[in-house]
């Protein structure tokens, strides 16, 4: 290189390809607008066609008296599985809490009567408004005590604190049906319970 | 004497009640057309949770349900608005956009008691300009609400809303005139009965057919004089908010309800020029005459009752293409549409008069 020659710039000009113009047949509108029109007035009598025929020409679905199947597999609202006396089987080992990695779960443990057991929550609450339905509980749960099968989707309440779900309403819960839709009623939103 | 005035008083009020209960019906009505077209048209249900006892009837109740959130809701005049203007502004849109329906011919004549009463609210031999005149005014209503507002944004609303009504009603008057050369009257119900003839016997001369182009340079002019999309920036519901973004209560529903009003005036307009207003094919005074030479005689009530029909299949059917083009187009920029309106609409509709003239020379030389 010369020493004369001027020093390459510190930044590359790319070249900038413009948009081409739109043909003819889109500039001129009619034609294009005409074929819109008829892409929707198809979707308009076929509908309306369907319907006649007493079938539904809508894709959606009609909540809440209409729901859509859910995933076998989906993560809903969590349920504490109960033993045949109905206590939980959980055993207070603390391996959800400590592997939720939002910090939803709070246990406090309690000696069982049973030496077998050793122990059991004597608190288990669950923070929804905390939760991120990542199903880590559920994986490390030694016991097979929590599960996130109830299909509750639609749960809500009037503050933070009316979210936090305690041991009895988790325990109340059952698994969703084989069509993946919930067999009882979401917890109730209990009103004042917050302050907000 | 007083006798016959009490009859022509009655006539005239039963005309104009009929025209006003039609307009103002089917505009109301229109606002159920426009959630459920548009709901069927995009695979939805649309809105139907608006009940009475349960009965839903496909939320016809909606109409309904609007109304009475309207009214209730707060009729807030902001503080700085010029408060006279402000009040007039949605009854200037409301009233203009009624007025318009009034010399549109939905029938040929009745006759009554020894009287022949033509079909249409008021007989006016400049029919064509009243309507343009009446469509025009509307527009007032639209820049007072701009002004009076006291906002700035508000007040782009309106100048916006002026431009587009500018720009399209010179296409409107540009691309009727070619209807007017061809049928030789600016008589709404003149148009109507020249209509009425046939090529040949067997294909009926609508507007449609014998002006082609002007039929679809009236339509998009039409439409951009409603307001509606794809011509909606004056109001721009969802972003740029428009003339009315000030309005709250009642007074916002008379904006909405002028530009359904205007909705039935533009399909009226376009059945009473284009499509044959009350005509229906072959369908004479005296009843059927089908091109095989076969007559069906008819009494004069059931002509009369079958071309209202007819009117009001065809001013529905107008509507419901109307309301096709606002949920399928999306809106036009500004500039777009004085493009449209300037450099597109009005050089070819000059050309099709042009062209009319040139063809209306040739054929009755």
């Amino acid at each position: 290189m010369s020493p004369t020659a001027p020093a390459p710039a510190p930044f590359k000009v790319l070249p900038v390809r413009r948009q081409t113009p739109a043909p003819p047949r889109q500039r001129f509108y009619l034609a294009e607008i005409l074929a819109g029109l008829g892409v929707t007035a198809a979707h308009f009598f076929r509908n309306m066609g369907r319907w006649l025929g007493g079938r539904k020409g809508a894709v959606t679905y009609q909540w809440p008296e209409e729901r859509r199947p859910l995933a076998p597999r989906l993560r809903s609202l969590h349920r504490l599985v109960r033993r045949d006396d109905g206590s939980p089987r959980c055993v207070a080992c603390m391996m959800c809490e400590t592997v939720c990695p939002a910090h939803c779960i709070y246990i406090v443990a309690a000696e069982h009567p049973n030496p077998d057991i050793e122990k059991y929550p004597e608190r288990f609450d669950i923070d929804l408004g905390k939760c991120v339905f990542c199903g880590f509980c559920v994986e490390a749960c030694p016991e097979d005590a929590i599960r996130m099968d109830t299909g509750i989707l639609e749960f809500s309440a009037y503050s933070r604190e009316g979210l936090v779900y305690p041991k009895e309403v988790l325990l109340a819960l059952e698994p969703a049906g084989p069509d993946g839709l919930p067999t009882v009623a979401p917890p109730p939103a209990l009103v004042g319970r917050g302050r907000d | 004497m007083s006798g016959a005035l009490a009859a022509d008083l009655g006539i005239a009020f039963a005309r104009v009640a009929f025209v006003m209960g039609f307009v103002l019906n089917l505009g109301g009505l229109l606002t159920w057309v426009e959630r459920k077209q548009s709901a069927v048209m995009q695979d939805r249900v649309g809105a139907n949770r608006a009940s009475i006892l349960g009965l839903r009837l496909f939320g016809l109740f909606h109409p309904l349900a609007d109304a009475v959130k309207m009214l209730t809701k707060e009729d807030f005049v902001p503080a700085r608005a010029d408060r006279a203007l402000f009040l007039a502004a949605p009854i200037v849109s409301v009233v203009f956009a009624l007025a318009g329906f009034a010399t549109i011919p939905f029938g040929d004549v009745l006759r009554v008691g020894g009287r022949e009463v033509s079909l249409q609210a008021v007989p006016l031999n400049a029919g064509v300009l009243y309507v343009f005149a009446m469509l025009s005014m509307g527009v007032y209503g639209v820049m007072l609400a701009g002004w009076a507002s006291a906002n700035n944004y508000a007040l782009l609303g309106g100048q916006r809303a002026a431009a587009l009504m500018i720009s399209a009603e010179i296409a409107i008057g540009a691309s009727i005139m070619g209807v007017c050369m061809v049928y030789g009257s600016l008589d709404l119900q003149a148009i109507a009965r020249a209509q009425g003839a046939h090529w040949g016997g067997v294909v009926p001369q609508w507007g449609i057919l014998s002006q082609p182009l002007g039929f679809i340079l009236f339509l998009a002019a039409g439409i951009a004089s409603t307001k509606r999309t794809p011509f909606d920036f004056p109001e721009g519901e969802s972003e740029i908010i428009g003339y009315f973004v000030e309005y709250s209560g009642m007074k916002f529903g008379m904006f909405m309800m002028a530009d359904f009003l205007e909705t039935v005036v533009i399909a009226g307009m376009t059945t009473a020029l284009f499509l044959g207003a009350w005509q229906v094919p072959w369908l004479f005074r005296d009843g059927f005459h089908l091109p095989g030479g076969l007559a069906i005689a008819l009494p004069q009530g059931v002509v009369a009752l079958l071309q209202v029909g007819a009117f009001i299949l065809k001013v529905v059917a107008m509507c419901w293409l109307l309301m096709l083009i606002r949920w399928t187009l999306p809106r036009f920029r500004y500039d777009q549409a004085m493009r449209l309106g300037w450099l597109g609409l009005l050089p070819l509709a000059i050309l099709n008069i042009v062209v009319t003239a040139a063809v209306l020379l040739l054929v009755t030389r």
